[in-house]
């Protein structure tokens, strides 16, 4: 074999791989063509090892107008002739090396999958996960992440509205950053990312083009990271500014008739913008790399065509229109290159000047072979799925009080508030429900409706029961959701996993994705989009299974939207959906983690209790029966009573609850299924009647009232002293503890 | 009567002041490219926030040096209305046309919440609807936000009854608590000796509907229709 396996290693294929490149290509493919296969054969482009388990996701819908891979980010249709445009993506590997340019850019790139569609950005989310803050790492991870996403989407101005972040030990040094983004469009303006017609041609415009993040795709995002720390070079810096005129051109050119598509450069930079788009459009393209504008000298056709520089776009141009579409770039005083044309031949050609320094048919490179493997449930599973609860200590009422306190301090379940209000979330003037409630809420401008966006996915769930953790995830999305009166309409998920070519690792991810997939089937949700992150790896280690669910939903009138917070002195507080107490449920438990420091146990939820519970809870918003819905989730009813509260300001006393079981399942389990509700007396028989049609159990836990939270027996505490470890907790645990 | 609204490479609050004059107000608003030097269908020229070219160098300071801006000067002479918002206060500040300078916030980070200003000043064609300790809610969305000037600008600022909104509590208090990006004597806001030029920190355009939160910000627009159309 011509090729050392070091080159090999440097673009993450394996000898038998290059084998059937050799095979299929009928000769030994050159050093240009070779990095191209690299790049469009690795896992973050060719999906090579999830492809087989993301057919399972159901994709189809009378209102779904672009599905998951045909184009570059997924699209609904919400009436009114108005279109939805929705992706997450990773950015996980750049931001472990340099946290912030790694999430800077991931907005930039996530942006760009929007807008590329014609589609206006209108709302951005982030799912954040890290270590624990008690090491200096994992705090300066923290601020670059958190400073580097405020940098480069303030700049822009699209509203960020929050998302989830959580933290254990597994994110260590490995931190996921995961970036969301909603657009919407006018349904005739909506933009393909297709090359056709031959002799239109291929323009380039934004930025020129460096030898920053070289390898990004095949390098960085297809190695686990103690290999990684050589790879500086393969962060890119971005450039908001530059994003930003890119997004005002673009959306200018796209309500004219001067262009047939337009696709970003993201990941695998110049070759995979040109290879999928004349994919897409069944074509081939030929391109000149001495057109590229550069901004170093002396790069060689190899890094030109793989160098991952930010902020740049393919436009493909109609011919003749060139002029036209020049003079607009011209007017946003941006660059813009004619870099070649549209061919006939089905091949992706690359010539320097007049000399050919690739050839490869386009088919051949967007076919990276699919892996299937055979795996069996890990032991070690077994074993931790077994919660004996008798060895643990039942807490004492007297220290209820304490306990609370210490959870609503605890990072994952205080107040985010002050990394929210780093990032412009009010932008654009449609902003009705701000981040920190189960779902932000936005009005769509010129008709009564609005959306709800929510991310979620509970990685400790996935991690004692991959399955049922995956219909979880998606159950609690869509609960959220409800949460706020939106029906779910459609998802977005970012799959973050760790080495798929070992066996653990294969099955958590296959059985992920198998029960988010039941649960959107079971929920009638379909996925239009969404991403690969694999080789989440330290030391040998993999990061807990990590799918998250980025959900949208429609609420029909904007002016019957629903917020967590308590309302008003004397409603009643109802418990819907799962009543009973279940000891098991501390299983996987916030509280478990946090007071006994312990991961175990195995989650539980029953799919058609939960789909009643969400039909129900919604039907009652949109009857304006209910004041306020909370989901009830990690640290469990406790903790979402307290929530209701500081959300709305206003306390709460119980009833006798007399609780059966165990008193730490019944303040701090996480049993699923279930919403607590505030309603006005004179309106609960209406919600009484509603839940018996639904079968769904209610019980009363209390009424609105006072500055106090009481849970008779148990909990007695000030709202003030509530927020006081709710509002503090994440500051208090990033402070220096030298 | 005419808004004209301002747009550099880099701006963003173009489309909300736009929806805010027209949508909500119910008066003609029309966009201005930074090229343009021809402002005479305008009454009040309106400066938003963003981040023009970047905030690169200094916020507002290469967006100066746009041929629009030496019109604004040309405007403003005049005794036509100006007002900046956010990133436009800071141009104001750079090309010399209010005093003093907005330095980034204390605590080094940007801040997007809700504020409280209360009204200092209400004779001002800004604030001709208000009443002088009034307080509105109104949200701001900055990391250079810092209002500051030396000693002997800030005395006569405070003399000439300059300063037009500070930042308080919601019930009118003017504390360090309530001061949210450390501000010098809690200054959101000021205009000029002629009273024709504003700049303010926070955005008015935003706090526009109460389905958003506050509709306060639609008292200074008002203000500004009222002031003109009295002179008219």
């Amino acid at each position: 074999m011509p090729v050392s396996k070091e080159t090999l290693d440097t673009i993450a294929l394996s000898e038998k791989e290059y084998q059937l490149i050799v095979e299929l290509l009928g000769r030994e493919p050159n050093e240009v063509e070779l990095g191209m296969f690299g790049a469009l054969w690795s896992e973050h482009c060719g999906y090579k090892h999830s492809k087989a388990l993301l057919k399972q996701f159901p994709s189809r819908a009378r209102h779904v107008l672009v599905r998951p891979g045909e184009e570059n980010a997924g699209v609904i249709d919400i009436g009114d002739g108005l279109a939805i445009v929705m992706k997450i993506e990773s950015h996980n590997h750049p931001s472990a090396i340099e946290p912030f340019q790694g999430a800077a850019t991931g907005i930039g790139g996530i942006v760009r999958d929007i807008f590329t569609m014609g589609a206006r950005p209108i709302a951005l989310m982030n799912s954040l996960r890290f270590g624990p803050l008690s090491s200096p790492r994992n705090r300066y991870l923290f601020h670059g992440v958190v400073s580097g996403i405020a940098a480069y989407g303030n700049c822009l101005g699209i509203p960020n509205v929050g998302g989830e972040i959580f933290f254990a030990d597994c994110y260590s040094d490995n931190p996921l950053v995961n970036a969301l983004c909603l657009g919407i469009a006018k349904t005739e303006n909506l933009t393909r990312a297709r090359a056709y017609g031959e002799g239109n041609l291929l323009m380039l415009v934004g930025a020129d083009t460096g030898r920053d993040g070289l390898h990004g795709a095949s390098g960085l995002a297809s190695r686990t990271f103690e290999e990684d720390t050589g790879l500086r070079s393969a962060v890119q810096v971005g450039n908001p500014f530059l994003e930003k005129l890119l997004i005002e051109a673009c959306l200018e050119l796209t309500t004219t008739d001067w262009i047939v598509g337009m696709q970003d450069l993201g990941a695998a930079g110049l070759t995979s913008a040109c290879v999928e788009s004349a994919a897409r459009g069944n074509c081939g393209v030929e391109i000149d790399v001495l057109k590229v504008p550069r901004r170093e000298k002396g790069m060689t056709p190899y890094e030109v065509m793989l160098s991952e520089s930010q902020e740049r776009m393919l436009v493909l141009v109609k011919k003749g229109f060139e002029d036209r579409v020049k003079a607009l770039f011209d007017r946003w005083e941006l660059r813009s290159d004619i870099i070649g044309q549209v061919t006939a031949d089905g091949t992706a050609r690359v010539k320097e000047g007049e000399k050919i320094v690739a050839e490869v048919p386009v088919g051949l490179l967007t076919s990276p072979p699919v892996y299937r493997r055979r795996v069996r449930s890990p032991r070690w599973l077994d074993e931790l799925q077994v919660l004996n609860t008798a060895s643990i200590a039942d807490i004492s009422p007297r220290k209820a009080n304490r306990i609370l306190l210490t959870l609503l301090a605890s990072p994952n379940i205080a107040s985010k508030h002050s990394v929210y209000r780093q990032y412009d979330h009010q932008v654009g003037n449609n902003t009705v429900v701000l981040p920190g409630s189960d779902a932000a809420v936005l009005r769509i401008k010129g008709t009564k409706k609005a959306i709800s966006l929510t991310t979620d996915g509970n990685s400790r769930y996935c991690y004692l029961n991959p399955y049922l953790g995956g219909v979880i995830a998606v159950a609690e999305a869509a609960r959220n959701l409800v949460c706020s009166g939106a029906r779910p309409l459609a998802i977005t998920d970012c799959l973050n996993f760790g080495n798929p070519e070992k066996d653990d690792v294969y099955y958590q991810m296959k059985e992920c994705i198998a029960g988010m997939a039941c649960a959107c089937r079971e929920l009638r949700i379909p996925v239009i989009s969404g991403n690969v992150s694999l080789y989440n790896e330290t030391r040998g280690k993999a990061i807990y299974p990590t799918p998250v669910v980025g959900m949208v939903g429609l609420i029909e009138d904007v002016n019957k939207h629903c917020t967590a917070g308590f309302k008003h002195e004397g409603d009643c507080v109802y418990l819907l959906g799962c009543t009973r107490v279940i000891d098991s449920s501390i299983g996987g438990s916030e509280y478990l983690q946090v007071i006994h420091g312990m991961a175990k146990g195995n989650p539980y939820i029953d799919l058609g209790l939960e789909k009643r519970l969400q039909r129900c809870c919604l039907e009652a918003i949109k009857k304006n029966i209910l004041t306020s819905a909370h989901d009830c989730s990690e640290g469990g009813l406790a903790v979402a009573l307290a929530e209701s509260c500081l959300l709305g300001g206003i306390g709460f006393i119980s009833v006798d609850l007399d609780f059966e079981g165990r008193l730490d399942a019944a303040l701090f389990g996480e049993a699923q299924s279930r919403i607590i509700v505030s309603v006005s007396p004179e309106h609960a028989w209406k919600l009484d009647r509603l839940a018996d049609r639904w079968g769904v159990g209610m019980t009363r836990l209390g009424t609105v009232s006072g500055k106090r939270l009481v849970i008779q027996g148990l909990i007695d505490l000030a709202i003030n002293d509530l927020a006081k470890s709710w509002h503090n907790g994440l500051a208090n645990s990033l402070k220096w503890r030298g | 009567m005419r808004f004209g609204i301002i747009i550099f490479p880099g701006t963003w609050s173009d489309k909300d002041c736009y929806y805010a004059i027209n949508n909500i107000i119910g008066h003609d608003a029309g966009y201005v490219w930074h090229k343009e030097t021809d402002l005479s269908q305008y009454d009040c020229i309106v400066l938003p926030g963003g981040f023009s070219y970047g905030d690169y160098l200094r916020p507002g300071a290469i967006a100066r040096f746009s041929p629009v801006m030496a019109a604004v000067e040309q405007f403003a002479s005049q005794g036509k209305l100006v007002i900046g918002i956010c990133n436009g206060f800071q141009v104001l500040c750079e090309s010399g046309l209010l005093p003093g300078v907005l330095l980034p916030n204390e605590h080094l980070e940007y801040r997007c919440q809700w504020t409280y200003l209360r009204v200092e000043n209400e004779s001002t064609p800004f604030t001709s609807l208000l009443q002088k300790g009034q307080v509105l809610k109104i949200p701001i969305s900055h990391y250079d936000g810092r209002y500051y000037a030396d000693e002997v600008t800030l005395k006569e600022l405070e003399a000439n009854g300059q300063v037009v909104f500070r930042y308080a509590t919601p019930a009118g208090r003017v504390t360090a608590a309530a001061n949210p990006n450390g501000s010098v004597n809690n200054i959101a806001g000021i205009i000029n000796k002629k009273r024709n030029v504003l700049g303010m920190m926070p955005h008015p355009e935003r706090a526009c509907e109460l389905l958003l939160g506050s509709a306060d910000g639609n008292t200074i627009w008002e203000s500004i229709v009222a002031s003109i159309q009295g002179n008219a």
